[in-house]
């Protein structure tokens, strides 16, 4: 028998026994949608797969039986058990074919268009009046037919009117229908299948692999004690237990891992049918096929991989005669391709056909109510054509054989997430569309060079290793051939056919501490990034071995410099080392290099992380920059939205009045349309108008230069240049009330360290970068719960200003608990609220508080805080 | 403590709790025996660098790989003499296991509830926020350790 065939009978026998369980929990609970689209989903796997197979029979039937469960989805129908008898008739006509097919390998012959008719009937809404089904006629099974009642197997679908639960088809002979069930039902086909493979889970080969581990580690261990004694009686026995144990070793590892073209072998007949159902042109390329996967990874892509490329024939590529008028070739081409890269592996799907339609997916979006048509404004292109992979979406206007009904492309996201991967897309309008899926690694098994820094070994995995190369330590003199590395300022770099090869030591970039090797060579690993090199010094080389990756433990998982740990063949642990991380760590991959020029005193970016920064010009050529979190919305409005109230400028925006204030000082009247950045929280919004919007920028927030006028933050180094960075906060005053006063000061004092409790995200990214810049040492939480956590955790800051209205447990109650003990009792502790009537006051100071600071008010809180810190307060 | 139970094998009100007791720096501690898996002597360790001071690296335990947490640094302690070979208690958490590395692992006891109290408030924050409470032994005081707080790391990071 043909082994797709096979395959496809052993899939469609699991998917019929789970429908069975599933068909009848969701006749106890109708509502449960999570089982209807189960269902949904393995109805139309089993339509989709025997569409391509060629058994008309089969999908027929399981296409009608895909309508009436898409009505009980889109809610058209609601469940009922005359709905989900007439379903588990057709699965149990579906099961009759499957098991025929696996005795002849063919469809057997018979009618089911009675069937199909009442599923037709009842997906059409008439499902109170189900048309008394006459009996089928026995759709040729291979047992010789008895009694027409008792013939087709489990029947559901003949006793007349109200079809439930069927008592066990008529008279006759009592015994018949069990022996008949057994006989033409669920067990022929097992029997099959059966013969050539075993599914075992892949638990228990999960165990296997973890005693065979053991048992080499023990062989080991035996040998090395053997080695000691010659000629003692146990040299023979035990070469032949350690022979066996490396051949059960292989073959335990050999069960686990496949080539990935396993999973394509499908694929080429796919399309074949595919090009001649759709009658387009379609090539398939497959590179990477013997990339090996993890079997259970392998299990999980094969069905997403399959809707893909049906997906890319389908809807990606364009017929012969739309192509030919884009001036593309007649033949579209679909390409797989699979490669290791970083720790995962990837796998493209790229047709060179349409793009996915940009305009459609927004209609359809809307349509489905997955977004309005303002939030689809804001959005980017790619964030439109990623509505794809939302459950019920597809743009396929016919539903047809092969797709469209939006189960796939959801399908494929479930299905790639449960192995803890992810899926992306890039489209381009008429040059085609790749979808780029990345699989951890986490079941792989790789090569990996294992090397030695600073006393430590490590496994850095081969597939990332380009050269390794052998150097001269600085300061020593070349002789002869071998490289020297040498320093630019401290950064080491070394000389690689005429080109410069930026170098990190091992050592010191994991604070390895171990004293620099007295020897004087030491080894380069070149390995490749991305587009870059890196080359990475280490002191010694060793073998390379073939490692099963495994993550950290979660409370390393923010070590990024290590992709996962194994244990070599001694019985050792090792680190495996991610040269992307490490690239990351240092910058390689970052390109530009802002933090040579650093200030010690204005660094409030406590870690290295990046911020977004919106880039923008107004009054003048000098680019400006904020924090891209802290802006709501990005308008560009007519001029004549804008008008004067009391002599300023305010606009109606979102039914409200929005005061609007110039950025340069000045309104132009002159332009058509004004740029505005809005920032807005909960009740207050302000329009600042700029003359342009620049661009987005991703870099480290570091203010160099803090309070040089008012409304600016400050100057940082954002993209190699040295940019404005505005003061939120003074605009926002600005614009609703006129308290501020130009009074700064200056940030002289020693750093005193802040904790800032605050739920408002927009509060939390001003705070921390205007007391940062104010000459606080600032770190912020979102809620009182988890600031009491950092106290529990041994944190210790020189004040604390907190929130007052917060979800959960609030500012009042949070300053009791400060207070009632523990190190922070006598910390000052300054509340921050819109609120300042003085019972509001009292209260807080009841409760704890020191001080009482309005929001907004920048130079109240700075000063305030001086004053806090200047005299020690006790509770 | 174990003659006591002996005598008075039937004493139903008297709630008894099974501890493993271990030293570490000459304190005696107890851990529940239910949530050990496994007692381990001295193991080679792997460090792993960049990982908080409190975790010592990891280590095989066929075939698993677990994370050893070194109970001296996780409670301010001085680090053992030169030379002490340490045991450890392995524990499970969240389906990951972990060693804790003590100065050394001693016998099982039985306890009774009477003989618990609270931690005195004058405990130091490094002992108080890891342990559920005190026994009162014969000449000596057992602290009762933690495991899950011991070897929750992961908020502090």
């Amino acid at each position: 028998m043909d082994d797709l065939l096979t395959d496809f009978l052993t899939e469609t026998n699991e998917s019929l026994a789970e429908l069975d369980v599933a068909l009848i929990t969701l006749e106890r609970t109708p509502d449960d949608a999570d089982t209807l689209s189960l269902i949904f989903r393995l109805v139309h796997t089993i339509k989709g797969t025997c569409g391509f197979l060629g058994l008309p029979r089969l999908e027929h039937v399981a296409h009608a039986a895909e309508n009436v469960l898409g009505k009980l989805r889109d809610h058209t129908l609601s469940v009922n058990p005359a709905i989900v008898s007439q379903v588990l008739a057709a699965l149990d006509r579906i099961k009759m074919i499957v098991a025929a097919l696996g005795v002849s390998g063919a469809e057997p012959a018979g009618d089911d268009s009675p069937l199909i008719a009442a599923l037709n009937a009842m997906a059409a809404g008439e499902a109170a009046a189900p048309a008394p089904e006459p009996v089928a006629p026995p759709a040729a099974v291979v047992e010789p037919p008895p009694p027409v009642a008792a013939a087709p197997p489990p029947v559901a679908v003949a006793p007349p009117p109200p079809p439930v639960e069927a008592p066990p088809p008529p008279p006759t002979i009592a015994r018949e229908p069990a022996p008949m069930e057994d006989a033409a039902g669920p067990a022929a086909a097992p029997q099959q299948a059966a013969g050539q493979t075993i599914r075992v889970t892949v638990d228990v080969l999960e165990d296997l692999m973890t005693l065979v581990s053991e048992l080499v580690l023990t062989r080991n261990q035996l040998l090395q004690l053997a080695r000691g004694q010659d000629d003692s009686g146990f040299t023979v026995p035990l070469q032949r237990l350690s022979h066996i144990t490396s051949e059960l070793q292989e073959g335990v590892m050999k069960t686990r891992m496949q080539p990935i073209g396993n999973a394509w072998n499908k694929l080429p007949r796919l399309v074949r049918d595919l090009s001649q159902e759709l009658h387009k042109k379609i090539e398939l390329t497959m590179l990477g096929a013997e990339t090996e996967l993890d079997r259970q990874v392998l299990e999980l892509i094969k069905d997403p991989l399959t809707h893909m490329v049906r997906n890319s024939g389908d809807h990606g590529l364009e017929a012969p005669a739309d192509r030919r008028a884009a001036g593309k070739s007649e033949t579209g081409r679909i390409t797989l391709n699979a490669f290791h890269e970083g720790g995962h592996i990837i796998l493209e799907i790229s047709d060179d056909g349409r793009g996915l339609p940009v305009e459609r997916i927004k209609a359809k979006a809307i349509a489905n109510n997955l977004a309005t048509e303002a939030e689809l404004a804001t959005m980017s292109d790619a964030q439109i054509q990623r509505f794809i992979f939302r459950a019920g979406f597809s743009t396929a206007a016919q539903v047809s054989a092969v797709s469209g009904r939006g189960v796939g492309m959801d399908v494929v996201k479930t299905n790639i997430e449960k192995i803890g991967g992810t899926i992306d897309l890039k489209s381009i309008p008429g040059q085609g569309t790749t979808f780029t899926i990345k699989i951890p690694l986490t079941l792989a098994i790789v090569s990996a060079l294992i090397v030695e820094a600073g006393g430590e070994r490590f496994a850095i995995p081969q597939l990332s290793v380009v050269e390794l190369v052998r150097a001269q330590r600085e300061g020593e003199q070349a002789n002869g051939s071998e490289s020297v590395i040498e320093r630019i300022n401290d950064t080491p770099v070394l000389r690689l056919r005429d080109r410069l090869l930026p170098l990190v030591s091992l050592n010191s970039l994991l604070s390895l501490g171990g004293e620099v090797r007295d020897e004087r060579g030491a080894y380069i690993v070149v390995t490749q990034v991305g587009a870059s090199l890196l080359g990475i010094i280490v002191d010694k080389v060793f073998d390379t071995e073939e490692i099963v990756v495994k993550p950290v433990a979660p409370i390393l998982r923010h070590v990024t410099m290590f992709s996962g740990n194994t244990i070599l063949g001694d019985g050792s642990v090792i680190m495996i080392l991610d040269p992307n991380g490490i690239a990351r760590g240092t910058g390689v991959a970052a390109g530009g290099d802002s933090k040579t020029a650093k200030s010690a005193m204005t660094d409030f970016a406590r870690s290295s992380e990046k911020t977004a920064m919106l880039l923008f010009r107004a009054g003048g050529d000098q680019k400006m920059a904020v924090p891209l979190g802290l802006v709501a919305r990005l308008e560009d409005v007519p001029r004549d939205k804008i008008e004067i109230s009391c002599g300023n400028p305010v606009m109606q925006y979102r039914g409200k009045l929005m005061p609007l204030v110039p950025l340069s000082g000045v309104v132009d009247t002159e332009r058509p349309r004004q740029p505005l950045l809005v920032f807005a929280d909960k009740e207050h919004a302000m329009g600042l108008m700029v003359d342009e919007i620049v661009d987005v920028v991703e870099d480290r927030l570091e203010i160099e230069l803090a309070g040089a006028r008012p409304g600016l933050l400050g100057t940082a180094v954002i993209a190699g240049q040295a940019i404005d960075v505005l003061d939120t906060m003074y605009w926002l005053t600005q614009a609703s009330q006129d308290w501020f006063q130009d009074a700064r000061q200056e940030a002289q004092q020693r750093r005193s360290s802040l904790l800032i409790v605050e739920d408002s995200d927009f509060f939390r990214q001003l705070l921390g970068p205007t007391l940062g810049a104010a000459g606080f040492e600032v770190r912020t939480v979102a809620g009182a719960e988890d600031a009491l956590r950092l106290r529990d955790a041994g944190a210790m800051f020189d004040a604390i200003v907190s929130d007052i209205e917060m979800p959960g447990m609030d500012g009042l109650e949070f300053a009791r608990t400060v207070r009632s003990g523990g190190p922070w009792a006598s910390l000052p502790m300054i509340a921050l609220t819109a609120h300042t009537e003085p019972q509001q006051v009292e209260a807080g100071r009841d409760a704890g508080f020191t001080d009482y600071v309005t929001k907004f008010n920048r130079d109240s809180l700075v000063s305030s805080l001086r004053e806090c810190l200047a005299e020690p307060v006790a509770a | 403590m174990t003659t006591d139970v002996l005598e008075r094998p039937d004493v139903g009100d008297e709630v008894e709790q099974v501890f493993v007791t271990l030293t570490v720096a000459d304190q005696l501690c107890g851990v529940p025996v239910l949530g050990v898996r496994d007692i381990l002597g001295e193991q080679s360790i792997t460090r792993i660098p960049l990982a908080p001071p409190e975790i010592a690296g990891s280590l095989n335990l066929r075939g698993r790989i677990v994370t050893a947490i070194d109970l001296r640094r996780r409670l301010n302690l001085p680090p053992p003499p030169e030379g002490h070979k340490r045991m450890s208690v392995v524990a499970e958490q969240g389906g990951e296991l972990y060693a804790l590395l003590v100065d050394q692992v001693s016998e099982v006891m039985s306890l009774k509830a009477s003989t618990f109290e609270r931690n005195p408030p004058t405990l130091a924050s490094s002992w108080a926020a890891f342990s559920t409470g005190i026994y009162r032994l014969d000449g000596r005081l057992l602290v009762v350790l933690d495991v899950a707080r011991l070897l929750d790391l992961s908020k502090e990071a």
